[in-house]
């Protein structure tokens, strides 16, 4: 039996590997389990990019795009899987679209010489480039969202929150756990009370960390969630009444799918943003033309718009944007995966290049070097107007506090060297 | 023809009694055996280490030690997430304290530390019995769990809570981290397999196998001829819980690298395990590798064939996973209760008669 398993899957893998010239980008899916609420859109939103790059443009600088995609279910086996069975196809780069996957594959891609990308999730130390060679997050991680998010609580307050309470409602895991030191240290720099409410994984039972919050009455409560969790979060603060204006959600709780089961009720809930949210992108006009229009959208073909989905037309967008920086510094246009990283660690991304692109303002202009592979760290606030069904970004993009942050990054990045023998590149 | 003890005459009792009575069954073994150390490490690349004979091996020993509990002793237990959780941070913990001994001793003392948890949570089946019992094991995951997720020492106060396999060696060779090649981790977790597969063979159907077979078939009746209980469901914890211990161990450091107690040891893991002693066939130790095997290698087989042989959608192919692997799970039950482990017994019974079975 064993030899017969083996001979059909050597056959399958026999089958699927043909040798073209053309850029691979694999893509980690989540179309099934409890995140693929937020998984379809992040997934249809990258293939549609890709699928009119190759129908308008022939691909990038010529070369046909292929996407690789892979069903994850966020599970970190099915995760290994993905990555070991597209390795070898000439990924250019991964987006593991989970932060526990991230943490398995900083070390495994680093071993292979491939890029990572993880936008907006993930290790946020992998910004310090002197460590973390083959790992990028620009344009924002998790320690600056919730600076960002402090320094608008701060901006409302008109520079104090002396004494107000804050309760940060997290996903008990390596997501959700994520900005803790970052807002210890700011509730240390600004004399807020910070208080810890773990909710466990899947997260669809909050009543008893809901009762804590009506208990002690914060003034605020950040949220680090994610898929279900948020849905439910929001119908539990809704529940106890608790000012939706005063809850804010990180990037990965602020999409419309988060926000439309609680109804009426959800409005004025706020939410991180680190790209603009909408329709109005003159992109869309292309995406309706060449990938709509002849049927080949990805999914259902129902998410153009949403956050998710513009957040992944980010993601494809910048990933666009390094191949095209990799071409021209590798003077070719099938690049490799080493060229890859070259691109990718000399990517500018300006507003003249957003708009040409059909993005005009989607995120802030940034760029990325050697040391630095966190980009600026820039986060907005968006609020939910349930009447009209859309987000509005309700501050300027603000500036996190990198004097807090910075330290912390070489901290953790150096205990991750001192454990891993790595020596400090970029000198 | 070949299968049959007709003219393989036994002279000592040692013969007599040994694993494989007959000697096509003996030589299989030493082929098995062969092919597995000799020749697949050479066939090998990354993928076929990675996502399917890594988790391969690895689910076997975690089966092989579930099986002792319940399938020989007859003790339900489901809480083999948890107790792989153990056996992970206590190998994370020994790696990280003691960088220069080798991961092999860590992987062993990994299953002792796991044994001793074992032991703890074995004390209620001195008192409850059954369905009771499955839920005394039960809190011992989520126990686990959540003391693993929530005491920072346990994860060296990391940021996010994950915890990383550093790399480490085995005879100079790196087993672990991401620079181990995968034929070492291949023959580094066949080693512990078949040390565990001959291990607990021998320990089955010796007295200590005897006895707790004695104990889940009933329990009083087996006090009475003279079987302590408390010895029995004890050490049945014990060495069950040093396999899965020693199974987790491996799963963090040479298969996954990095880990998160909720998402990879929660309540999926026991039932999985459970299930793959379930269909492998209770009391079996081929049954465990059976069960492994099925659990794991079919949804990769079915991927590959949905995915890269026909070209579908992975969302349609993952849906459709869940659909045959659920329907053949209920199928083999219905058809087959004792599991794959039975299909095989028949099978050699009606070999030895072929070709004329009257």
């Amino acid at each position: 039996m064993k030899f017969k398993l083996l001979a059909a899957a050597v056959s399958s893998i026999a089958l699927a590997s043909p040798v073209f010239a053309d850029l691979v980008l694999p893509w980690m899916s989540y179309r099934t389990g409890p995140y693929a609420v937020a998984g379809i859109p992040l997934a249809d939103g990258y293939a549609d990019y890709l699928t009119m790059l190759n129908e308008r443009d022939g691909g990038i600088g010529g070369v046909p795009v292929r996407l690789l995609e892979c069903e994850t279910g966020y599970n970190t086996e099915k995760g290994v899987e993905c990555y070991e069975s597209t390795k070898a196809e000439g990924s250019l780069v991964y987006h593991p679209l989970s932060t526990g996957i991230t943490y398995q594959l900083i070390p495994k891609v680093t071993a292979d010489g491939i890029a990572l990308h993880s936008m907006g999730y993930g290790r946020t130390s992998a910004a310090n480039g002197k460590i973390f060679s083959n790992i990028f997050n620009y344009p924002a991680n998790y320690w600056t969202a919730a600076s960002a998010g402090v320094n608008y609580l701060l901006n409302e307050n008109s520079g104090s929150l002396e004494g107000k309470h804050i309760a940060l409602l997290y996903h008990n895991s390596a997501y959700g756990k994520e900005p803790i030191r970052t807002l210890e240290g700011l509730s240390e720099k600004h004399g807020f009370e910070l208080t810890l409410i773990p909710v466990d994984h899947p997260g669809q039972e909050q009543k008893s960390q809901w009762l804590q919050i009506r208990r002690e009455r914060p003034d605020y409560v950040i949220m680090w969630g994610f898929g279900v969790m948020n849905q439910v979060a929001i119908q539990e603060a809704a529940n106890i009444r608790f000012p939706m204006e005063n809850f804010i959600g990180n990037w990965w709780a602020g999409a419309e799918h988060d926000v439309i089961p609680a109804g009426d009720v959800a409005n004025g809930y706020k939410s991180l943003v680190m790209n603009d949210t909408g329709s109005e992108f003159s992109i869309y006009d292309d995406i309706q033309k060449y990938v709509v229009a002849s049927g080949k959208a990805a999914g259902a073909g129902d998410n153009l718009g949403t956050v998710m989905y513009n957040r992944s037309l980010y993601m494809a967008f910048l990933t666009h944007m390094a191949i095209l920086k990799a071409q021209e510094l590798a003077g070719t246009s099938d690049i490799s995966q080493a060229e890859m990283i070259k691109g990718m660690e000399a990517l500018e991304i300006t507003d003249a290049m957003m708009a040409e692109y059909g993005l005009a303002n989607i995120g802030p202009a940034f760029s990325v070097s050697c040391e630095n592979h966190g980009g600026p760290g820039l986060g907005a606030v968006s609020q939910w107007d349930a009447s009209a069904g859309k987000w509005n970004l309700v501050s300027d993009y603000l500036v996190a506090d990198m004097d807090l942050i910075n330290p912390l990054i070489q901290a953790d990045s150096l205990a991750f060297a001192q454990e891993n023998n790595i020596t400090e590149r970029c000198n | 023809m070949l299968y049959r003890e007709a003219g393989d005459f036994k002279t000592t009792y040692r013969e007599d009694n040994q694993t494989f009575p007959i000697k096509f069954d003996r030589y299989r073994y030493y082929v098995v055996l062969a092919v597995a150390f000799l020749l697949i490490p050479f066939l090998i690349n990354d993928y076929w280490v990675n996502a399917i004979f890594l988790p391969f091996l690895i689910y076997s020993i975690a089966a092989i030690g579930l099986n002792i509990l319940v399938g020989y002793c007859g003790q339900v237990s489901l809480g083999s997430g948890g107790f792989m959780a153990v056996g992970a941070y206590a190998v994370y913990k020994l790696m990280t304290a003691f960088p220069d001994v080798s991961i092999m001793i860590h992987v062993f003392l990994a299953g002792a530390i796991t044994a001793g948890v074992g032991v703890l949570f074995g004390l209620p089946s001195l008192r409850i019995k059954g369905f009771y019992l499955a839920v005394a094991t039960l809190a011992a995951q989520f126990f686990l769990v959540w003391i693993f997720n929530r005491v920072p020492w346990f994860y060296n106060y990391s940021a996010s809570g994950q915890i990383n396999a550093p790399e480490r060696e085995f005879f100079g060779v790196a087993v672990t981290g991401a620079n181990a090649d995968s034929w070492a981790t291949y023959v580094f977790c066949l080693i512990i397999l078949t040390f565990c597969g001959i291990v607990a063979r021998n320990l089955t159907r010796g007295a200590m196998g005897r006895k707790w077979m004695a104990i889940r078939d009933m329990d009083i009746a087996a006090e009475i001829i003279g079987v302590n209980p408390l010895n029995a469901k004890l050490s049945a914890f014990a060495i069950s819980s040093f396999f899965i211990g020693i199974s987790g161990a491996l799963f963090f450091s040479v298969y996954l690298g990095a880990v998160e107690v909720g998402e990879a040891f929660g309540i999926n893991k026991s039932f999985l395990i459970l299930f793959m002693i379930i269909i492998g066939g209770l009391g079996s130790i081929f049954g465990s590798f059976a069960g492994a095997a099925f659990l794991v290698l079919l949804p990769v087989l079915l991927k590959n064939l949905f995915v890269a042989g026909l070209g579908w959608q992975p969302d349609l192919a993952t849906h459709l996973e869940f659909m045959i692997v659920g329907g053949l799970i209920i199928l083999f039950l219905v058809v087959e209760p004792h599991g794959i482990a039975q299909i095989w017994r028949l099978a050699k019974e009606k070999l030895r008669l072929w070709p004329f079975p009257h």
